[in-house]
């Protein structure tokens, strides 16, 4: 079957030039292929960096913090006066949720969350004469694993072994590497309150956060109170929901509620979540370059095209082509070539995909893996495609337009 | 009987700081079947009238009728229609395009019009390319034919419609005289054997004489 007109002298040029076809080409390929490979190995991290952080840590956390400082009452008794308070001197008091046993009775009358309370704190842990600092979540383990799952990620230990253990304490692996502790070693912890324990270790853990393995310890919550020496204090709710979206709002209702500071998932990792949205950023502007040089390619070609096609266009318009038919001619060279590179592009993407899926080596940033994680979704190719096909089109489509005004009579006089 | 094209007081002035006037006060009739031959010397507008006859351009002022029908005020598509239909245009350069076969290039205004159907084009052109000797040709790209044979693959292409009007634009310009004698005979029996209307511009006086009719333009002005 023949081509359409158009499309059918549309593709003799681009046959014509082919050296500058290919060269446009390359680039529309290149910018769709890069964008699928960059796109998996970015979002593959981010995703898979979300889903650990979904599932090692609380989804809301409550915190003996406010937002805001409570303000002074003497504010409140005069608003509308200047007020000016000078030598004011905190309360030496011992920090924590006050009413936590209220609200903990309040959140777990809300279907579809497990609430477990905490008393977090740092430490220094010795073993031998190696010195570790840490932080110490005091947990109630029968809570606690409904919350994080500290009690899947054990690589050695039980989370029970908290309860029949004198003074038991699960460690990170990357704790346990960095002081050579074993399971079941002895090793003295210091709080800095003073208190010195001998603690036995009942368990090694492994999220795969980084973070998280080489600073995190658990303890059971009434040996963190000793260690702390914060008796029947509890300093952090943690909440998991059975529908992790709902973190943001339940965070806010919560807060509004109580008063203290509540911080759902993605505010507790703002700082990384702000990072991935710089990094996402970056992907789009490299491969929006690669496009755009890309588009100066068609541009080019096509232009070069339309000018060695002067005598053409004339000839066709004195036959009878309208404007429109002239346009679509050119734009359709650009349409040709973003379509052809996308097929390219998402050929060459592919098979960049697989190769980084096939590489295997350790890597250690916020996460711990092996190889690159990667996120296949036909929403890159889609993506891709259609930015390759629009900065196609756009491209020719000024030249085009250019094309189509020309007068033939300026051309047949100009050629003769 | 209607006149195949009627210039009515007709004048082309290009706007500028110094309007140029191309042609002015041009009363012109051309009958079907007629071949009229526009003379005159360089620059007294000949091929301007014939890029106003072709409606490729628009008088300033007047009007240009053809087969009865008042062209002045349609649209630029519209003229465009009425140029893919009834008219075909022949220029001193051949302006075949270069990447398609002579067959290709005939067939292009046919596809274009889409009245007909893939095999009846491809049959036609090769019927036009043969009426005009060269059906031997018919596959070969233009760079491969001579001079006088692309210029009759472009009045093969002209008439690929089947036009009411043919008109050329010194159309043996860079033609032999041998080619150029033939170019002007098949004019001569498009207009009487197969009742088309043609309308030359061409500088050649010997030529020019073998038409019906002669239009000598000076200064714009038929004379």
């Amino acid at each position: 079957m023949a081509l359409p007109l158009g499309l059918a002298i549309a593709v003799r040029h681009l046959l014509h030039r082919r050296r500058q076809t290919v060269t446009s080409l390359v680039g529309v390929s290149l910018g769709v292929a890069f964008f699928i490979g960059i796109a998996s190995m970015m979002q593959g991290f981010q995703r898979d960096f979300v889903n650990r952080i979904i599932d090692a840590a609380p989804h809301v956390t409550i915190k003996d913090e406010f937002r805001k400082p409570p303000p002074q009452p003497v504010f409140a008794a005069y608003p509308d006066s200047a007020v000016i308070l000078s030598g004011l001197k905190p309360k030496d008091e011992i920090r924590g949720l006050r009413g936590a046993r209220a609200i903990i009775d309040a959140l777990e009358r809300m279907p579809g969350l497990h609430v477990a309370p905490t008393l977090a704190g740092q430490i220094l842990l010795r073993f031998g004469a190696k010195d570790v600092s840490a932080n110490v979540t005091g947990i109630v383990p029968d809570r606690e694993r409904f919350v994080t799952k500290l009690e899947k990620d054990l690589i050695v230990g039980s989370l029970d072994s908290l309860y029949t253990a004198a003074n038991g304490l699960i460690i990170g692996e990357g704790i346990a590497l960095k002081a050579g502790i074993g399971l079941n070693d002895m090793v003295s912890v210091i709080a800095p309150s003073g208190v010195l324990m001998r603690m036995k270790v009942v368990g090694i853990f492994r999220s795969g956060i980084t973070l998280m393995d080489n600073f995190d310890t658990y303890a059971l919550l009434k040996k963190a109170q000793v260690l702390q020496n914060r008796p029947n204090v509890v300093n952090r709710i943690r909440i998991r929901l059975d529908d992790v979206e709902q973190a943001a709002d339940l965070a806010r209702s919560v807060e509004a509620r109580f008063g203290w500071r509540t911080e759902s998932w993605q505010e507790q990792s703002s700082n990384i979540l702000g990072i991935f949205v710089i990094q996402n950023a970056i992907m789009y502007s490299t491969v929006g370059a690669i496009l755009i040089v890309a588009c100066f390619g068609i541009f080019n070609v096509i232009s070069t095209v339309i000018y060695e096609k002067t005598r053409d266009i004339g000839i066709l318009k004195s036959m009878g082509f309208r404007e429109a038919d002239i346009r679509r001619i050119f734009v359709y060279e650009g349409l040709m070539v973003g379509i052809l590179g996308m097929l390219i592009g998402w050929a060459l993407g592919y098979g960049i995909v697989e190769f980084m899926g096939s590489l295997k080596f350790e890597m250690e940033g916020f996460i711990r893996a092996q190889g690159f994680v990667l996120y296949r979704t036909p929403r890159h190719y889609v993506i891709s495609g259609a930015m390759a096909i629009a900065a196609s089109t756009f491209a020719a489509w000024l030249p085009a337009r250019r094309a189509s005004r020309l007068n033939p009579v300026d051309i047949v006089r100009g050629a003769a | 009987m209607t006149a195949a094209i009627e210039a009515i007081g007709v004048a082309r002035t290009l706007p500028g700081p110094v309007p140029v006037t191309l042609v002015q006060d041009i009363d012109l009739t051309v009958r079907p079947g007629e071949f009229v031959a526009i003379t005159g010397p360089s620059g007294s507008g000949k091929s301007s009238l014939l890029y106003l006859l072709g409606l490729l351009d628009v008088p300033t002022r007047g009007s240009i009728r053809l087969q009865g029908r008042d062209t002045a005020g349609l649209s630029g598509d519209a003229l465009a229609d009425l140029r893919l239909a009834r008219i075909g245009f022949v220029f001193q350069f051949h302006f075949l395009l270069p990447e398609f076969s002579a067959a290709d290039n005939v067939a292009i205004p046919m596809r274009r019009l889409g009245e007909l159907g893939a095999g009846a084009i491809r049959q036609r052109s090769e019927d036009l390319l043969a009426s005009l000797g060269l059906a031997e040709h018919r596959r070969k790209l233009p760079e491969q034919m001579s001079g006088g044979q692309r210029q009759r693959v472009a009045i093969a292409r002209a008439l690929a419609n089947d036009p009411a009007v043919i008109l050329a634009d010194e159309p043996t310009g860079n033609l032999d005289t041998a080619s150029a004698q033939l170019v002007f005979d098949t004019f001569r029996s498009l207009a009487h054997d197969q009742g088309r209307t043609v309308v030359a511009v061409t500088h050649d006086h010997d030529l020019a004489a073998t038409a019906d009719r002669q239009v000598h333009l000076v200064d714009g002005r038929i004379v």
